[in-house]
């Protein structure tokens, strides 16, 4: 409960800061080089810089989540219900929609022709 | 009732009948993560959607760094740089409203008013770039022709490079007038503004211009990169299209998919008019804390809770920006 500590902390918020900031700063330098090697990997379904891409991002929503939005000094239980319930409902419609999101790909790919006639 | 009635404000941290609070978080602030989550499921839906399409779509799925490539005052090709800057300026907007709610925590009155006022501008600095982004993918930047089956198809040069319209087509004498309700068929009108060159105008200016090429939406996966055809195949596609694209809108776009404008503009613009009443919210908390209310109230409680709500706006455009212009 952060309201009934009465410690300032400021160091604490910058640092926060340095990090989300050097985090997007890597991930629009790999945006902008798009490594082959990583680019142009598979790797679970997607390129392997696109899990970078993914893993980068949670880590930012951690820092947010945790430090911008106090989470961290809530009790263990209303973090918990707050977390828990929302990964688990996202995870869940995103791994539905993207089974099904290739499944229609996969089913309406021979029929879309890139070939013309005169 | 007595969150909606105004009643003694002494006992505001607490719930109605009693001196109870579950999971030690005060009323407001509870019902402010309430907001949040299913603010966070719609969110997540909508990109959802967006990832669900982009797969069903995934062979030929625009690629974000060749649309989003604009930087104020510079001309070229830059991708990432400008959204990269907004994102920044988001994130600083979010350590400048944590930092209020800090000084509010030590009731420092003076540095709570000058976090705010810093927060406000953070969000309309967003607010004024998010615009800006939206009227260059409105406008445009190469232009290219549509064909009949709804496919767009783009000019690039020997390098692959996209190219303008402007930069090889000529134009010729024909007119076409703009078609609007009172000028011609009333029950008529163009889908958008006119685009700058006739169809026949770029096909005779691609034909006599032998380093221009033709570069269809599918992406070969082995190089991920978007197919340039051969002169002659090129032919077999223009013969097909039936109109040039410049810019964007709900209905065609010259980036290819129009389900990849559609997306942008709602989901963007949904977030955008979340920052925007997060602007006016935090406006209206920033006189509050001028008027000394929170500190008459001796909490600066109100501060957090739409401190919270501001930190989610930026929780989403770290999504919205993986989403759209990493991935």
């Amino acid at each position: 409960m952060a309201h009934e500590s009465h410690e300032s902390h400021t160091g604490l918020i910058w640092k926060v800061f340095g990090l989300l900031s050097v985090i997007t700063i890597i991930e629009v330098i790999f945006g902008i080089i798009k490594p082959d090697s990583l680019h142009l990997t598979q790797f679970l379904g997607t390129s392997l810089l696109n899990w970078l891409f993914l893993i980068l991002t949670l880590v930012k929503a951690y820092y947010i989540a945790w430090y911008f939005m106090h989470l961290k000094h809530e009790k263990t239980s209303l973090r918990r219900a707050i977390v828990w319930t929302c990964v688990f409902l996202i995870c869940y419609l995103t791994t539905l929609m993207l089974i099904e999101g290739g499944y229609i790909q996969d089913m309406l790919a021979p029929y879309i022709s890139w070939t013309y006639n005169k | 009732m007595e969150s909606t009635v105004a009643t003694d404000n002494s006992n505001q941290e607490v719930w109605s009948g009693g001196g109870k609070k579950p999971f030690a978080a005060s009323y407001g602030k509870m019902m402010m993560w309430f907001f949040i989550m299913s603010d966070a499921l719609t969110f997540s839906g909508f990109l959802v959607a967006y990832g669900l399409m982009r797969f069903k779509f995934l062979e030929s799925w625009p690629i974000a760094d060749e649309v989003f490539t604009h930087v104020p005052f510079i001309h070229g090709h830059f991708p990432m740089y400008y959204v990269a800057f907004m994102t920044f300026i988001l994130i600083f907007s979010s350590v400048t409203m944590v930092l209020a709610v800090d000084a509010g925590h030590q009731m420092k009155k003076a540095k709570v008013t000058i976090y705010m006022l810093l927060t406000i501008i953070g969000g309309l600095i967003f607010l004024g770039s998010q615009a800006w982004e939206w009227k260059n993918f409105i406008n445009g930047t190469y232009g290219a022709v549509v064909l009949q089956d709804g496919k767009i198809a783009q000019f690039v040069d020997n390098e692959g490079h996209q190219i303008a319209l402007s930069d090889f087509v000529s134009k010729a004498n024909s007119e076409r007038v703009q078609h609007t309700r009172s000028n011609g068929l009333w029950y008529v009108k163009d889908a958008g503004e006119l685009p700058p060159y006739t169809l026949n105008e770029v096909v005779t200016s691609f034909n006599a211009n032998p380093d221009v090429h033709l570069r269809t939406e599918k992406i070969d996966f082995d190089v991920k990169q978007k197919t340039v055809l051969s002169k002659a195949e090129a032919n077999t596609y223009l013969s097909k299209a039936t109109d040039v694209v410049m810019g964007a809108n709900l209905k065609v776009n010259e980036y290819g998919k129009t389900l990849f404008a559609d997306f942008f503009f709602f989901i963007t613009g949904f977030h955008g008019f979340h920052v925007f009443s997060g602007i006016l919210i935090n406006v209206i908390i920033f006189f509050n804390v001028i008027l000394g209310t929170y500190e008459k109230r001796g909490s600066y409680e109100m501060v957090e809770k739409v401190g919270l709500y501001w930190h989610f706006v930026d929780l989403v455009w770290v999504f919205v920006f993986t989403f759209f212009y990493l991935v």
